[in-house]
């Protein structure tokens, strides 16, 4: 009794702000919308049918999963020698390495956007490296495209890539590496096969993480995309707020969440083949 | 094992990659240029100057902190009980309403703003500080009741029941005995509230209007149309607030502690 009314307070935010606007998410899926533009009660797949069969929605897909899973390759691949050195850090460094890690997960996503523009814009760092060492006449693009895009959500998966990593790795065996080492292993050879075989599972939850936090990105993709690339994501607030297809928009969100949920039955499944 | 030249030169290159873009806001919020040119043409602080007298960005500013100090405050107050019924007593239950209450941190913020945009609109409650409230209180109430359960549950037992067979009543105990004893938690809980609401993007931007906005929107909105210094002006004086309120926690609390571990 007394843990229910204790507990009535955030289960009554959580009823108001959360369960009630996803049921109305998933019913509003159901709707359709009319050939002038409005919204009427309906139970109908019909809206389902119309996202699934249409080649820009696929298109899309194929473009955010794409996106997500190069970025989360090359945050997980950027991450690993990060976490290999934290872990090999004295105790001493081990906790400013850590938090300057994860650091960029306090600062928002816009401001470090804005870090990237003036990185990889045409006046940016980087053009102006190249130029001045003449080795480009005109700046290459870096923003405003894939390329942007791809950078900008790489580092911003980073962190979470770097907080599964530290903490998987965390628990690896190190004397396994030092048996190899003494027994006449090169570096090359101990980080092949040793400590990647080790450090697979941590490996492939970095990989997920990112990977469904990719598939959902919106403000970089926006962003570094400079309205000229166009994800699931950015279609989803569009259609809710520019075109105003409330239905559509809902379908496609939950389309989303079903391809994020099947992702993470799979992060499960392999979770346990390997425990 | 020592890491080799290899392994230093790769995570160099990870951190380079990591904190690149926070160094380069934080030089050319003092461009005296008119573009994000990197390296600056000279440096002024000029577009602090002019993020001052931007009446818009002023008024963003005002309403996300208060904003946050007002979500937070809920944050606290709603998962403060409900964080102690879940460390401490035993009801059927548990296990699922425990799930519950995390649940809202396993949905794309996009799909939560868009689902809050069909919810509150039809209600008249979209622009409105109520439905951006509630919005952001949904958001960071999972934060303040797993941070509060970590700290009540690290609180001996022991000390509460000997508060018990001294008297006291249950409601007592936890008030006067638990509570202050979990006081760094609530502490850390409150300022990482702040922070997700003051930081919040995706979620806001489904549902603000012109007449009441964030700052995290307003600098959305400025970065989508314009590339001048004054949006890193403005992404500095974010982070400055981040790090003033993770300084503020450290210095109060200590953060390893605040956070349950030792």
């Amino acid at each position: 009794m007394t843990a229910w009314l204790l507990l009535l307070p955030a289960c009554a935010i959580l009823a108001a702000g959360f369960l009630y606007p996803v049921w109305l998410l998933a019913r509003i899926s159901l709707n359709r919308t009319t050939d002038l533009g409005a919204m009427e009660e309906a139970l109908t797949l019909e809206t389902f049918a119309k996202v699934a069969g249409d080649d820009f929605t696929w298109e899309l897909a194929q473009n955010t999963a794409v996106l997500a899973a190069s970025s989360a390759f090359l945050a997980t691949a950027l991450a690993l020698p990060v976490a290999l050195l934290i872990r090999a850090a004295n105790p001493r460094w081990r906790g400013l390495l850590s938090l300057m890690a994860v650091a960029p997960l306090l600062i928002s996503g816009t401001a470090r956007v804005v870090g990237w523009m003036a990185i990889l814009g045409d006046r940016g760092l980087i053009n102006a490296a190249l130029a001045g060492l003449g080795l480009t006449a005109d700046p290459i693009r870096l923003i405003n495209n894939w390329t942007g895009v791809r950078i900008g959500l790489t580092e911003s998966l980073m962190p979470y890539a770097c907080l599964v990593l530290i903490a998987g790795l965390g628990r690896l065996d190190a004397r396994l590496e030092e048996a190899a080492a003494t027994l006449g292993a090169t570096r090359a050879r101990t980080f092949l096969r040793i400590t990647l075989p080790l450090a697979m599972p941590a490996l492939l939850a970095a990989f997920l993480l990112c990977f469904v936090l990719g598939v959902s990105a919106f403000v970089t993709p926006r962003l570094m995309g400079g309205g000229r690339v166009f994800v699931v994501a950015t279609e989803i607030f569009d259609l809710a707020l520019e075109t105003v297809d409330w239905p559509a928009a809902a379908a496609m969100a939950m389309l989303l969440l079903g391809a994020l949920f099947a992702a993470m039955i799979l992060r499960a499944l392999l979770g346990r083949r390997t425990a | 094992m020592r890491p080799g030249w290899f392994l230093r030169l790769a995570a160099c290159a990870g951190y380079a990659l990591l904190l690149a873009p926070a160094l380069v806001v934080a030089v050319i919020s003092f461009s005296a240029g008119d573009f994000l040119t990197f390296p600056p043409p000279g440096f002024s602080t000029r577009w602090y100057a002019a993020l001052l007298s931007n009446a818009t960005l002023m008024e963003a500013l005002r309403n996300s902190a208060l904003l946050a100090l007002i979500v937070a405050a809920i944050a606290l107050l709603a998962g403060a009980p409900a964080a102690y019924a879940i460390a401490r007593l035993r009801f059927p239950g548990r296990e699922a309403i425990a799930g519950f209450l995390a649940a809202p941190l396993l949905l794309p913020s996009l799909v939560l703003g868009l689902a809050l945009l069909l919810a509150l609109q039809p209600l008249k409650l979209a622009a409105t500080w109520p439905g951006l409230v509630l919005a952001h209180a949904m958001l960071a109430v999972p934060f303040a009741v797993r941070i509060m359960t970590t700290a009540f549950a690290a609180v001996p037992r022991d000390l509460e029941e000997a508060a018990w067979t001294l008297g006291a009543t249950r409601f007592r105990a936890a008030l006067h005995v638990t509570l202050p004893l979990a006081a760094p938690g609530a502490v850390a809980a409150g300022a990482l509230c702040f922070l997700v609401s003051f930081d919040e993007t995706v979620i806001s931007l489904f549902l603000v209007g012109p007449r009441l906005s964030t700052l995290p929107v307003e600098m959305f909105r400025y970065a989508e149309n314009r590339t001048d210094p004054l949006v890193a002006a403005l992404a500095m004086a974010l982070i400055l607030v981040a790090l003033a309120v993770v300084l503020l926690v450290e210095r109060l609390v200590g953060f390893s502690r605040a956070l349950g571990r030792e």
